[in-house]
């Protein structure tokens, strides 16, 4: 499924075509599972890279909810993004002991290499910069992960170095 | 064969008795965070080129993570070594050295059992039950963990025990629940074993939200069939059938690890349908449990238990009124028993042990053990498992090494944002629910954040507020204005615009939203501030009065300098000042401008002299 994200997008019936696709697998998997609208959610998004508002009606429609409840979940939870990232998620830690151990430094040095505000992305489209409360390794802080990979003991230079080299 | 028997041929067979050497990595998110895989893909390389016998496994985490990435080395004998800081760069050393010539790199070893080390006394207070295997056994090889009595308390239980037997032994052990609150666990299963209704559910709650705690994860990654085999039990105890972990979403590795564990549990016939084959159990009926893992979506306030609930059944995580309490209308309004991650770890050992091993452990109302996260400005940051009622001090200092950098220990934060901070005079609290409480903090999970003497107080409860302000579901009022009416205050005093008054109108706020909050998450948002309050209040005095901020952290109320002697004039700050407040002339020492200074901290991070100083 996120193979089809890669595919060059040829027109925008295509893209849709494929979309529909995807959700329907995804729908079809969860049929007749109480409670299954986060999962819905969470591989959907994984597949398509955010939740549009066109997504989310087909998923309300084949979930059999108004959307607007779906709207409810989705802006309750912070995993859940309404528009596109970049290429890479960067999340900087700013949980407890990260933050008493530099953090604030940590985040302000990364957003000044990639020149964007929290929670943006870069005009390249290359970073999203995401602050989050902590990453469950507190003992390496401050901490930040990039992608699936956590990079921890950070200083300012530290983190331009790992971010110079993904 | 007789069990003896079969152990000992499974401990050969898994490798935990080694009949040949093994070097067994670390391989938990820490350590995988500080390069493991690469030291693993070093040691395999080196091994596989020279042809050793040596056998590469790897497990969870130990607990140092301050040395990490570990590296332990089992010698035929079963002798133990444990190498620290490994980097790929050292594993040519320890290859040739260690594994060729038999000579242990004795400047690398961080325990050795050829003589004392410092770090052993990182271990000597522990009392490891949870963490009984986390760091020696693979987490993905349920033959290891059967290798260590795994599942043989299951299946004692099930046939040995009637469901009200296992109850009535938790109770003896004097277990409570390790997820904060701690409410008497066998009390809670009964509960629900006597709640009306056929259809039961249990959940596991790995939510673990507080910032600076990271013990669950480490038991998920580290062990997750424990976990898997305490919910078991309780699940036979109070007659469910089904059951959910719940597992935040920021921890992907614990959620692989126990997917695999589940399907291989599965497989083993140890979950699903007639556990353990046909055989009755001592209630004489079969018993099946259904096992799913759920993960979070990003919401601190789905730690609590009926916001949990609401968030398994697919709605937003907003918790509601108690009673009716979960044990008689939880999830889809059938009888639910909900405990945390750490709670159920405990379960096993209680059966295989007996209740009163466990109680014989602690306090007299606290009993056993418990599992500490360490970390801000520790020397050795890490896990450890201590007994009940030993002091904070032993704690930090004995085990933890004291403060980092030879610094002065000011406070420890317990219980993350419902806790509070407990102040260096108070660290001979022992650790037991009830004294911890008495300090105005609660045990809570297990989080224990060190503060040194560079950290602000008023600093630390306003990034609490901070916290708790923004994830607030938002469903009471004075939880969601009056959280934001505190933050906002903290935030001005901390910025040098505190007013006579402020501190009052915290206590009024924080009385306020302690009083008129459903759950936990607002009854317990003001206690940073208050236990701050109690134990600093010259310092928020010192910020509001005299602008001042006496842990010199506050930006905005520090006067920045640059040390002439240690400028080298290389302009980088006079780029980075917003406000043009520097000037000088290349490699000429520079100078700031106090009157266009607005403390923004930009030349600090941009100097690589350390030149700009700060009074
Ligand atoms: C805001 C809030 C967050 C919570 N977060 C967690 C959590 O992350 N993990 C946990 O086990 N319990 C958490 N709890 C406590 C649970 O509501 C519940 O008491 C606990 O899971 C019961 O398990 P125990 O009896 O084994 O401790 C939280 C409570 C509140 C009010
Ligand atoms: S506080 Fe940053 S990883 Fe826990």
């Amino acid at each position: 499924m996120s193979q089809s994200r890669k595919k060059p997008k040829k027109s925008s019936a295509t893209r849709e075509e494929t979309e529909a696709g995807i959700l329907g697998a995804i729908l079809t998997k969860y049929v007749g599972t109480a409670g299954a609208v986060i999962p819905i959610l969470q591989e959907s998004q994984e597949a398509l890279g955010c939740l549009r508002p066109q997504t989310i009606e087909t998923l309300a429609l084949g979930i059999g909810v108004p959307a607007s409840q779906i709207y409810g979940v989705v802006t309750f939870y912070s995993q859940f993004r309404l528009t596109p990232i970049g290429k890479h998620l960067c999340k900087v830690c700013h949980g407890t002991a990260c933050h008493v151990s530099g953090a604030t430094e940590v985040g302000e040095a990364i957003l000044d290499q990639l020149h964007v505000d929290e929670g943006g992305t870069t005009a390249d489209g290359r970073f999203t910069v995401q602050s989050v409360a902590c990453l469950g390794c507190c003992s390496l802080a401050p901490v930040m992960m990039i992608d699936e990979e956590t990079h921890g003991r950070l200083t300012p230079d530290r983190a331009r170095k790992v971010l110079r080299e993904v | 064969m007789t069990n003896t028997s079969r152990r000992e041929g499974l401990l050969v067979q898994t490798g935990l008795k080694p009949a040949r050497t093994q070097v067994v990595v670390g391989l938990g998110s820490c350590g995988i965070a500080a390069g493991g895989q690469k030291v693993r893909s070093a040691l395999s390389e080196a091994i596989e080129r020279k042809a050793l016998p040596i056998q590469l496994r790897e497990t969870g985490c130990v607990g140092m993570c301050y040395r990490e990435v570990l590296v332990d080395v089992f010698d035929p004998q079963g002798k133990r070594f444990t190498y620290g800081n490994v980097t790929p760069e050292r594993v040519e050393r320890l290859v040739t050295d260690h594994f060729e010539s038999g000579r242990p790199v004795r400047d690398w070893l961080v325990r050795s059992p050829e003589e004392p080390l410092a770090d052993d006394s990182f271990f000597a207070k522990q009392k490891r039950i949870v963490l009984r295997n986390c760091g020696i056994i693979n987490p993905e090889s349920l033959a290891e963990y059967r290798a260590r009595d795994g599942y043989q308390a299951l299946e004692k239980v099930l046939r040995q025990m009637k469901p009200e037997e296992v109850i009535q032994a938790v109770r003896d052990s004097g277990l409570r629940g390790r997820g904060g609150a701690g409410f008497p666990t066998g009390l809670k299963w009964q509960f629900a074993r006597g709640a009306k209704g056929e259809k039961k559910y249990l959940i596991c709650n790995g939510d673990e939200g507080d910032p600076g705690a990271f013990m669950d994860r480490s038991v998920l990654e580290g062990d997750p069939h424990t976990v898997i085999e305490g919910m078991l039990i309780a699940a036979y105890g109070i007659g469910a059938d089904e059951g959910y972990l719940y597992v935040r979403a920021e921890y992907p590795l614990a959620v692989r690890r126990l997917r695999k564990a589940i399907a291989d549990a599965t497989m083993a016939g140890f979950l699903g349908e007639h556990i353990l084959g046909s055989m009755l159990t001592a209630c004489g009926s079969k018993f099946s449990f259904q096992l799913h893992v759920k993960e979070g979506a990003g919401a601190f306030v789905c730690g609590e238990e009926t916001a949990l609930m609401a968030s398994i059944e697919g709605q937003r995580g907003m918790p509601r009124l108690r009673p009716p309490f979960p044990a008689t209308s939880g999830l889809w309004g059938k009888p639910t028993n909900i405990n945390n991650v750490e709670t159920y770890a405990n379960v096993p050992w209680i059966l295989l042990h007996g209740p009163q091993a466990f109680a014989d452990l602690g306090t007299q109302k606290s009993k056993g053990s418990k599992v500490f996260a360490l970390a801000g400005k520790i020397a050795r940051g890490g896990l450890v498992e201590v007994p009940m009622g030993i002091t904070i001090g032993e704690v930090i200092f004995e085990i933890g090494g004291g403060i980092k950098d030879g610094r002065a220990f000011k406070a420890v934060q317990m219980g993350g944002p419902s806790g509070g901070c407990i102040p260096a005079s108070l660290a001979d609290t022992m650790i037991d629910y009830e004294s911890v409480t008495q300090t105005g903090a609660i045990m809570g999970s297990g989080g224990m954040v060190v503060l040194d003497e560079t950290a602000c107080m008023v600093e630390i409860a306003r990034f609490f507020l901070d916290f708790t302000q923004k994830e607030s579901c938002g469903k009471c009022t004075f939880c969601r204005i009056g959280t934001k009416r505190m933050l906002e205050i903290l935030t001005r005093i901390t910025q040098g615009q505190g007013q006579e008054g402020d501190i009052e109108l915290l206590y009024d706020l924080a009385d306020k939203i302690k009083t008129s909050s459903l759950c936990g998450l607002g009854q317990t948002a003001p206690n940073p501030v208050l236990t701050t309050l109690r134990y600093f209040r010259e310092e928020y005095e010192a910020h509001i009065r005299e602008k001042r901020c006496p842990a010199h952290y506050c930006r905005k109320l520090l006067v920045y300098r640059i040390d002439s002697d240690l400028c080298t004039g290389c302009t980088a700050c006079t780029h980075a000042c917003p406000t043009q407040a520097i000037s000088g002339v290349v490699k000429q020492p520079h100078l700031i401008d106090q009157t266009r200074c607005i403390q923004c901290g930009s030349c600090v991070a941009k100097c690589r002299f350390d030149a700009v100083k700060t009074q």
